[in-house]
C-alpha cells in the first residue's frame, strides 16, 4: 500500500511539472485511473472540549464503528472513554469491508483541525467513518459513521456538521478523576459498564457545577452543544 | 411544487401534459437517540402542500396543544382528514422508548398529491415538548433518505417542569416536591424546545425532572424514508 503511495505521487508530480507535453502519459495506468486520494478534515467547533487524536476509516458497507441505540463495542468504548484510537483502527483494519484508515497526529484543541490524506483503489462502495473523543467528558464522541462518499467527484467536497454521542459505556457522572482531559486528568478507559444504559445515544450535554451538578468537576466552560465539529471530505483525486 | 414542475414541463416541450401524481410507495423508521425521553403514539403522515401538523412561529391549534400536552394525535388526525393524506398513527403501538426504533406499514401515495411528510409525538417527560418534522418533500426517486428532527415547544403550557403538569403513564424516574421552573412561556408560538433544566434533588429544587436523565440536545431523532 505504501509502495503504491509513493508510486502515485510521484507520478502525480511529474505530471505538475511536465505540463501539457506529458498530459498524455499521465493517468493512464490501471492504478492509476482506479486509484483515489481523499482528505478528511476535522475542525472543533466546541468552546472547551479538546477532541482526541481522529480516528478516520474508508470501508465498504458493511462495516460500521457503533450502531446507534446499541451497546458500544470495547473499541469504541476504548476511544470514547479515554480517547486512544488504536484499537478502534486495528479492529477496522481487519473487517473484510476495510479500504484504509489513519489516525490524526494529535489531539485537535477549540478553533483548531487536523487532517489526514487516505489512498484507496475505487470500490463498489466507499464510506467514511471518523471517531473522536470529547475528552473533557466521562464518554462522549463526535464523528461520522459509514457516510457513503462514493459519488464525490474529484475536486469536491462534502461537509458534515456532527453531533455529539453518548457512548453508553460509563456513567456521565462527571466526578473528578473520572474525566481524562485537561479539565480533571482522571481516569480514561474503565473496562466496567456504568452507564445505566448501556447503548450507543445523541449526548444530552454535560451539566456542569455551574448549571445544577455541584460536584461535578466541569464548569460552565465544559458545556456544548450540536454540532462539536466539522468534518469536510474532499475528493483530490 | 407545481411551478416547478410545469417550469420543467415547459423545458421539454411537454405543455401538454398537466398531472402532478406521483406514484410513490414508502416506510419511515424513527429512532428514538434521546438518552430518557419517551415518545408518544406518532401521528405520520404525508399530505398535500397546503395541509400542516404545526408550522413554527405560529400558535398552536387545540389539536396541536393535545397531542403536545396529552400525546393525543386524534383532533390533529381529524383536523387533516379533508386532505385525505396519507397517514400511519401510532406505528410503535404505544411509547417508543428511548434507544427504541418503529417503522411504519409501507405507505403508497400512489394517485395523490400527499408530497410533503410530517410527523409528531410528545416527548415525555416535559410540559408541552413534541418531536416534530413538517412538510418535508417526499423525493421522486427511489433509496434511503435519512435525516434528524428536533425538538419543539408547543407554547401552549408553562415548562414548569413538575410531576403534576406531566402525564406518567409509565414511571420516568421523575421526582416530586419542585417548586417550578417557569411560571409561563416566554414564547408562546412554536419554537425550538430550549431543553429541560432538572435537577440533582428528587425531593426538592426547582424541577422535579433529573438533570442526568432528562435533559437533551438536539436532534433527538433519526428519520430514515426508504422509497421505493
Amino acid at each position: 500500500m505504501s509502495f503504491n503511495h509513493s508510486i502515485a505521487k510521484s507520478t502525480a508530480i511529474a505530471c505538475a511539472i511536465g505540463g501539457s507535453l506529458l498530459l498524455s502519459g499521465c493517468g493512464s495506468s490501471d492504478h492509476e485511473s482506479s486509484a483515489r486520494t481523499y482528505e478528511i478534515s476535522v475542525s472543533n467547533r466546541t468552546a472547551n472540549q479538546p477532541l482526541s487524536p481522529i480516528a478516520v476509516v474508508l470501508h465498504q458497507t458493511g462495516y460500521a464503528a457503533w450502531t446507534d441505540g446499541e451497546a458500544a463495542s470495547t473499541p469504541l468504548e476504548v476511544l470514547a472513554e479515554g480517547g486512544d484510537n488504536a484499537s478502534l483502527l486495528s479492529t477496522a483494519s481487519a473487517s473484510e469491508f476495510y479500504l484504509a484508515s489513519d489516525s490524526g497526529s494529535g489531539p485537535i484543541g477549540p478553533g483548531n483541525y487536523d487532517s489526514v490524506q487516505l489512498e484507496i483503489d475505487t470500490a463498489d462502495t466507499i464510506n467514511v467513518s471518523v471517531v473522536s473523543m470529547l475528552v473533557n467528558t466521562n464518554d462522549a464522541y463526535t464523528g461520522v459513521n459509514a457516510a457513503s462518499i462514493a459519488a464525490l467527484a474529484t475536486g469536491k467536497s462534502m461537509r458534515f456538521s456532527t453531533p455529539v454521542w453518548d457512548a453508553g459505556t460509563e456513567d456521565d457522572s462527571e466526578a473528578a478523576g473520572t474525566i481524562p482531559g485537561p479539565a480533571d486528568g482522571g481516569e480514561g478507559y474503565n473496562a466496567a459498564r456504568s452507564d445505566t444504559n448501556n447503548r450507543v445515544r445523541f449526548h444530552s450535554g454535560v451539566i456542569s457545577n455551574q448549571d445544577g451538578l455541584s460536584n461535578s468537576i466541569l464548569n460552565g466552560s465544559h458545556r456544548f452543544d450540536n454540532p462539536a465539529a466539522t468534518i469536510t471530505v474532499t475528493r483530490i483525486n | 411544487m407545481k411551478l416547478k414542475k410545469t417550469a420543467i414541463v415547459s423545458l421539454l416541450g411537454l405543455a401538454a401534459i398537466t398531472t402532478n401524481v406521483q406514484a410513490e410507495q414508502f416506510t419511515v423508521k424513527i429512532e428514538n437517540l434521546t438518552n430518557g425521553i419517551y415518545f408518544t403514539p406518532f401521528l405520520v403522515a404525508a399530505h398535500d402542500s397546503n395541509t400542516a401538523l404545526f408550522t413554527s412561529g405560529t400558535s398552536a391549534n387545540t389539536s396541536l396543544e393535545a397531542m403536545a400536552e396529552g400525546g393525543d394525535i386524534s383532533g390533529l388526525v381529524a383536523d387533516i382528514a379533508a386532505a385525505v393524506p396519507t397517514t400511519s398513527e401510532n406505528p410503535a403501538g404505544g411509547l417508543l422508548a428511548p434507544g427504541a426504533s418503529t417503522t411504519t406499514e409501507n405507505l403508497n401515495t400512489d394517485n395523490t398529491d400527499n408530497n410533503y411528510l410530517s410527523l409528531v409525538a410528545m416527548m415525555l417527560p416535559t410540559n408541552d415538548g413534541f418531536v416534530g418534522l413538517n412538510s418535508w418533500e417526499i423525493p421522486t426517486e427511489a433509496g434511503t433518505y435519512t435525516f434528524t428532527v428536533n425538538a419543539y415547544d408547543a407554547g401552549t403550557e408553562a415548562n414548569d417542569e413538575l410531576s403534576a403538569s406531566i402525564p406518567a403513564p409509565i414511571d420516568f424516574g421523575t421526582g416530586t416536591g419542585g417548586t417550578g421552573v417557569a411560571t409561563s412561556d416566554s414564547n408562546t408560538m412554536i419554537h425550538i424546545h430550549r431543553g429541560s433544566l432538572g435537577d440533582s434533588d428528587s425531593v426538592g429544587g426547582e424541577s422535579d425532572l433529573d438533570n442526568r436523565i432528562h435533559r437533551w440536545l438536539n436532534p433527538i431523532a433519526r428519520v430514515t424514508v426508504v422509497i421505493q
